[in-house]
């Protein structure tokens, strides 16, 4: 999972005309993870301090001259290299203040370009071709260079490359419809040329990427029709002769939509993540550009994010961060690449999807209500960006980064962390948040644990209801809920995880069933779930007058019951005890009925099932006989929009405790009375539905009617055409 | 558009039979099928999967195996005889005895140069191909127990046989016996029933595939006589086996209905060592999958729910297009009812009986009346019908098998009664198509070697007139006749995709239509403009004028503009044209699927705009209609239709026959568990 981060603007852009092809010459890397040379297009090359958007020393030419090539900085001498009108190399240190006292030396022909890869020599690549080592040629600045290059090919991009000791120069060429690639490899030197594929199309090679890793260099190459394809070099090459086809393969074939990119770049992040400038997003309107990385095992888009102004195709990346120049101004977007994985993988581009339908809660709770409010809040103030929120958005993302509150979770106060988690949250784009939440939630848990003192209820709750922590990004937030006996969290995590292992469920069921009354009075449990559960008594308590004229008395008439429950006395229409009191707290009912709802497998839940007592098993049975009877004796029980389970999960889980506990139920003699009681009701009911068989099966024949038509041997019929 | 009344018949109790074996022939794309009746049938599958020959079958000879030796057909039987096909007369050539008791298998070796039998005695019977016959050679060494299948090495040294309980390997040269294979008998509640080895197939690198009649496909190596690998893929019978040409993967066939395909892959990705590996599973069928045949990109299946199935294997394919999409051919591809427009009656015709039909003459909407039933079975001999007619009037009959023609007359009263007319011309011995004149005055008959008789009819006697030779010196066999209503033309077309037209007043050849690469299906001439329709295999249309000799300025529209998309995509041949007296503009086609009323009048379609449009036109108002309306006003309500035809009092005439109907007669299938039951 890849993710783009907020940037910075780093400094303005000068560019000559509006149409020029490029806003700077370049930006390279410094001594320091921290600092880049910038080289804009006119005269002037400037240090800069990243993280504090501050230029640390600048330089000019004179008036009159003109900087043709960036300025790379040498770490091998310490000094600063660059080339003024083609042929001057000038070569200069912190301490010099202008270039007129530097050094400079003047070759005989035109330079392309100097790379200093690192901890290796600079490398002069002529215009014609030609390479020199800046070494070589500064102790004979006049000697003679050769053409390599035919009359009309112009290089086109070039970089150089280290691993070990080994340093090779690649630079691509254009002749006319044609490009090449050369190979320059040194020690012994040796130059080797490829034609690049050009395709039906005549796509053109727009941009171009080297990477080096175990003596294969990796070349990632994007062509002006969409198309991005993979080639791998060696870094030791046997030496052969004459023009070879570069072997590619394809990586990408991205979107274009009239056909061919004009201007574009591409940069690789790590082995599967890529970013690129001025390729249109797949999802986005035309007109808009967009930065974006993209996973090329997965192809899938990992994330993206818009720029303003226009694009000049140029983008840079030293050590996490990339330099795109756009507009008017350069900018810089920290990014992050982690391992990917299939799932988040294909979890970004869904998301994007997924966010018009998410599942609308009917009745309003005033947690989500509180909370979703934040969230608009936090939406519109970024939709908006008044220049407050982005100030205060500036603030305190400089003042917290996630790590230094991971890092201060690990020792600081409750009150502390509940309000510095509370600023990330805010100040956390979404699709950073998944990332966010998941870590704080882990490092929070693990100070829980391991400080019992600790206990920020508030944030977890908080963490919880973002809806971005589910139960295998944090497995033991549940667990610890339940030891702390924090209901109301564990009720937060039941509605809101879709992944609880049954064994945690039944651990929950137990935790529940187990529950003192008294505690559970104080707990804030989710309003909803109570006033559900409180409805549903206060119908239990009303007059036991039975709606639609339904007396089930009547269908257990004919039936010679011999083993009623000796303890009752007979007479009485008391075989079904459909007045039964509810048998634990409108609160632990509203509990367990999150239980009820969970997601679970029969299977995988029965051995745990099995764990409970008997005491817990007669009492959960008793509860479960509680809701079924309500539900059958009063069908609005089932109250539409409120969080309330259905029937069928009420049978399931009754059907699965009987599974698990069955003999137990059979030799305990408190379970007798309540056994007795649910075959009885389940017995009517199914007399019920045998009864509704029969009306279904005489209502069918009215479909097979229809069909006799069709299967007459001979008919005589009028049809009408058009 | 207009109303029609129609007659709609569901009383042709027409009943396929069931698939036996099928080869296919890589060079000539063609699939020859044999079914349980008897009947070979050849398909073309360069050309729409056209059932392009039918050879009837013979209630003495069955056909077990079939096999292609270059352009040859050879089937062996039950009864013992191993029988050469004359495809051009459509009839047996010669039969040859081959004193083995009755023949389950026939293989030929990779040179086309030796025939293989498996007789029930035990014995496998090389025979040389000759030229003109075959000739017995001689026997490899004689075992116990029948041989029912048989595979040569490509090599043409050594042949797998698959015997009860056991694989064979013979050496040709010496006749001996090389390896015994034993084969398990599988589960132990099937211990004492002996194991069937239904298949064999003998693989280039020597190895050999057996399918059994316990559910397992087994692989050997042959060369050492070991078995390599067992499949276990059904719990009744495997009974049917074929390898794709390179020998990469192979289908079998379960008495189940399903088809699975092995593939030889690599055990790793990229790695060398390879192995047999189940990949697919197909349920094609209801019942026994008899025949398979795995060709390039496709599976060809069949058995005994008579239907034959080619599906595609899309990982073999590289673009969508008709011919790489599911085919199920259910319905032959040729017209087995004939009707009298005039008398309204209907003739059906069964590989072993005919039947006539009169329509009911009651008027009104939907109202149920059976028409009255003449029911009637004139029939002597072994060999089945291979064509019959009725005349217009109702007043002829006529039918012919391969070995005999003969012609009844008809008196339709209260009671039909029948009687056979004597002393037939001896021109008359045997027709691929017969067809009446108009005016029910002539016969014609198609006859070998592409001729047309022309036999005139009246009370007191039967008259031979002419013998149309075609031209071309053609001599496949003719399967459509068309006359025109004046009495004045008559166009044939034969197999090799050539229409003649005969002038019939001058007795003498009129002209030929330029040949289209595809076969004619279908073919009628307008009543009034004599123009000559016909509908291709590919579902082309062209229209010919005869007067004129050249293709009509509608037929170079159609042409020039190409029809819809899914026109040219249905499934299934146009079996019959006949032309709306009501407006001459419009002429009727029908496949099984559909049957669509053409005005030449209207634009044609064109691949943007909607095809099936009958729903939509019938929800606008009059003067919308006119402005929607394209040419083909298509009617899909009628499914499995063998036959469309227009009365003389302008009704239709429907005969449908629903493929539940056919299913509910099929013998029950194996019988599976079920999810309940």
């Amino acid at each position: 999972m890849a993710a783009l981060f907020e940037g910075f603007t780093l400094c303005g852009v000068v560019s000559g005309s509006a149409r020029a092809e490029a806003a700077l010459l370049g930006v390279e890397a410094e001594r320091e993870e921290d600092r880049v040379v910038v080289t804009d297009c006119g005269r002037s090359v400037t240090v800069y301090k990243v993280s504090d958007q501050k230029p640390l020393g600048s330089w000019h030419v004179r008036q009159g001259q003109s900087l043709t090539c960036p300025a790379v900085w040498s770490s091998r001498s310490g000094e600063y290299v660059a080339v003024t009108d083609s042929r001057v190399i000038r070569i200069w240190k912190d301490d010099d203040t202008t270039f007129e006292k530097t050094f400079k030396a003047t070759v005989c022909a035109d330079v392309a370009r100097i790379h200093a890869a690192a901890d290796s020599e600079p490398v002069v690549l002529f215009a014609r071709g030609a390479v020199r080592m800046l070494d070589a040629l500064l102790e004979a600045p006049q000697q003679p260079i050769e053409e390599v290059l035919s009359e009309e090919e112009v290089i086109r991009w070039s970089c150089s490359l280290v691993e070990g000791k080994q340093l090779v120069t690649i630079f691509t060429t254009e002749q006319k419809e044609d490009c090449y690639l050369y190979l320059q490899r040194f020690n012994p030197n040796s130059l080797h040329k490829y034609k690049l594929e050009t395709g039906e199309s005549r796509a053109r090679p727009l941009s171009l990427c080297a990477t080096v890793r175990n003596q294969s260099i990796k070349l990632l190459c994007l062509y002006s029709s969409g198309c991005l394809y993979q080639s791998v070099l060696s870094m030791r090459g046997t030496i052969q002769d004459g023009v070879q086809l570069l072997p590619r393969t394809l990586l990408l074939r991205l979107p274009v939509e009239d056909g061919h990119l004009s201007s574009a770049s591409v940069v690789s992040l790590d082995e599967g993540n890529l970013a690129m400038v001025g390729v249109p997003h797949p999802s986005a309107s035309a007109g808009k550009e967009f930065l974006c990385i993209w996973n090329t095992n997965f192809q899938t888009l990992q994330a993206a994010k818009e720029l303003t102004g226009r694009i000049y195709g140029q983008l840079w990346s030293y050590s996490g961060r990339l330099y795109v120049p756009h507009g008017k101004a350069l900018t810089v977007i920290p990014y992050e690449c982690e391992r990917s994985s299939l799932a988040t993988a294909l979890g970004r581009l869904q998301q994007d999807r997924s966010d018009g339908s998410k599942p609308v809660t009917t009745v309003v709770s005033w947690n989500t209500l509180l909370h979703e409010d934040t969230i608009q809040h936090q939406k519109g103030a970024r939709g908006v960006e008044t220049r407050q929120s982005k100030s205060r958005k500036s603030q305190m993302t400089s003042l917290l980064t996630v790590d230094q509150v991971l890092e201060k979770i690990k020792s600081a106060s409750e009150d502390s962390v509940t309000r510095d988690v509370e600023m990330i949250l805010s100040g956390t784009a979404d699709p950073e948040l998944q990332l966010v939440v998941g870590r704080l939630a882990s490092q929070l848990v693990s100070r829980c644990q391991s400080d019992s003192a600790f206990y920020p209820h508030h944030t977890l709750a908080q963490l919880v209801h973002t809806r971005c922590v589910c139960h295998s990004l944090c497995p033991n937030l549940l667990m610890l809920a339940l030891e702390k006996k924090d209901y109301s969290l564990a009720q937060l995590c039941l509605q809101h995880f879709p992944d609880i292992p049954e064994a945690v469920t039944c651990a929950c069921l137990k935790a529940f069933l187990d529950a003192e009354e008294s505690d559970l009075q104080t707990e804030n449990l989710e309003p909803d779930s109570v006033s559900f559960m409180e409805g549903m008594v206060a119908v239990c308590k009303r007059d036991g007058a039975l709606e639609n004229g339904f007396s089930p008395v009547l269908l257990e008439e004919d039936s010679c019951d011999v083993n009623a429950p000796t303890t009752r006395a007979k007479g009485k229409a008391d075989w079904l005890v459909l007045d039964m009191p509810c048998p634990v707290g409108v609160k632990k009912a509203a509990l367990l009925n999150e239980i009820l709802q969970t997601a679970h497998t029969d299977s995988f839940l029965l051995p745990h099932l099995k764990d409970l007592t008997a005491q817990q098993v007669v009492l959960f049975l008793q509860y479960l006989q509680f809701l079924y009877l309500k539900y059958y004796q009063d069908i609005s029980a089932q109250a539409p929009g409120l969080r309330s389970p259905t029937v069928t999960q009420i049978m399931d889980w009754v059907c699965s405790t009987l599974d698990a506990h069955f003999t137990v139920l059979v030799m305990l003699p408190e379970a007798r009375d309540l056994l007795f009681q649910l075959h009885k009701f389940v017995r009517s009911q199914v007399r019920l539905i045998c009864e509704l068989g029969k009306i279904q099966g005489s209502l069918q024949d009215l479909h097979k009617l229809k069909q006799t038509e069709d299967a007459d041997l001979y008919s005589i019929e009028v049809i009408e055409l058009f | 558009m207009g109303e029609f009344k129609v007659h709609r018949v569901r009383f042709f109790g027409y009943m396929p039979s069931g698939i036996r074996c099928m080869s296919f022939n890589e060079r000539a794309e063609r699939l020859a099928l044999g079914r349980l009746d008897g009947t070979l049938e050849i398909f073309n599958f360069k050309d729409s999967f056209y059932q392009e020959k039918v050879i009837p079958g013979n209630d003495s000879r069955s056909v077990e195996a079939v096999c292609w030796v270059a352009e040859r057909l050879f089937t062996a039987g039950l009864n013992g005889e191993i029988t050469e096909y004359d495809l051009e007369n459509l009839c047996p050539k010669y039969s040859l005895d081959a004193f083995g008791g009755p023949i389950w298998t026939v293989a030929c070796n990779a040179q086309g140069t030796h025939l293989a039998v498996g007789c029930e005695d035990g014995s496998i019977k090389l025979f040389e191909i000759l030229p003109e016959k075959i000739r017995f050679e001689r026997n490899l060494d004689r075992q116990k127990g029948r041989v029912l299948s048989l595979s040569w090495h490509e090599s043409g040294t050594r042949i797998a046989a698959g015997m009860l309980d056991m694989i064979r390997i013979f050496d040709v040269q010496s006749g001996h016996a090389t390896h015994r294979m034993l084969v398990d008998r599988g589960v132990s509640g099937m211990r004492n029933h002996e194991c069937v080895v239904w298949c064999v197939a003998f693989l280039s690198d020597l190895t050999v595939i057996s399918t059994d009649s316990s559910g397992k496909v087994q692989v050997w190596n042959a060369a050492m006589g070991i078995l390599s690998s067992t499949h276990l893929v059904s719990k009744s019978d495997v009974l049917s086996l074929a390898v794709s040409k390179d020998e990469s993967s192979f289908v079998v066939g379960t008495s189940e209905g399903t088809v699975v395909q092995f593939q030889f892959l690599a055990n790793i990705l990229g790695g060398d060592e390879k192995a047999w590996v189940r990949t697919k599973t197909f349920k094609p069928h209801t019942h026994d999958v008899r025949a398979l045949a795995e060709i390039g990109t496709a599976v060809v299946s069949g058995g005994l729910d008579t239907q034959l199935v080619v599906r595609p294997l899309l990982d073999k394919v590289d673009i969508m297009s008709y011919d790489n999409v599911l085919h199920k051919i259910h319905f032959p591809h040729r017209s087995l009812v004939s009707c009298a427009q005039k008398a309204g009656m209907l003739l059906f015709q069964f590989p072993a009986q005919l039947e006539v039909w009169r329509l009911g003459e009651s008027e009104g909407r939907g109202e149920f009346c059976l028409g009255t039933r003449e029911k009637w079975i004139p029939f002597q001999g072994e060999d089945h019908i291979s064509c019959s007619a009725i005349s217009p009037c109702g007043g002829w009959l006529a039918y012919s098998t391969v070995s005999s023609l003969r012609v009844y007359r008809l008196q339709c009263d209260e009671h039909v009664s029948i009687s056979k007319v004597p002393k037939l011309p001896k021109v008359l011995r045997s027709a691929h198509q017969l067809s009446f004149s108009d005016d029910s005055s002539k016969l014609f008959a198609a006859s070998t070697h592409s001729m047309v008789h022309v036999i005139s009819l009246s009370q007191s006697e039967c008259k031979h007139l002419h013998t149309f030779k075609p031209k071309s010196g053609s001599t496949e066999p003719v399967h459509l006749l068309a006359a025109s209503k004046d009495g004045k033309w008559l166009a044939a077309a034969n197999r090799g995709c050539e229409i003649h037209i005969y002038n019939l007043h001058k007795l003498k050849p009129h002209c030929t239509v330029p040949i289209y690469g595809s076969c004619p299906t279908a073919m009628g001439i307008h009543p009034t403009s004599n123009n000559l329709l016909m509908v291709h295999a590919d579902r082309q249309i062209f229209e010919y004028s005869i007067v004129e000799k050249q293709y009509t300025d509608w037929s170079r529209r159609v042409q020039r503009e190409g029809l819809h998309k899914l026109w040219l995509e249905r499934d299934t041949p146009v079996t019959h044209v006949t032309f709306n007296p009501r407006n001459a503009a419009q002429f009727m086609l029908h496949d099984t699927y559909m049957f669509c009323i053409i005005d030449q009048s209207l634009p044609l379609p064109d691949n943007k705009c909607q095809f099936y449009n009958q729903i939509t036109l019938k929800s606008l108002s009059e003067q919308e209609r006119l402005s929607h309306a394209h040419a083909f006003k298509m009617c899909t309500k009628y499914q499995h239709l063998l036959f469309l035809g227009l009365l003389d009092d302008e009704s239709l005439v429907v005969v449908q026959r629903p493929l539940t109907d056919i299913a509910s007669q099929l013998p029950a299938p194996v019988r599976l568990k079920k999810f309940a039951t």
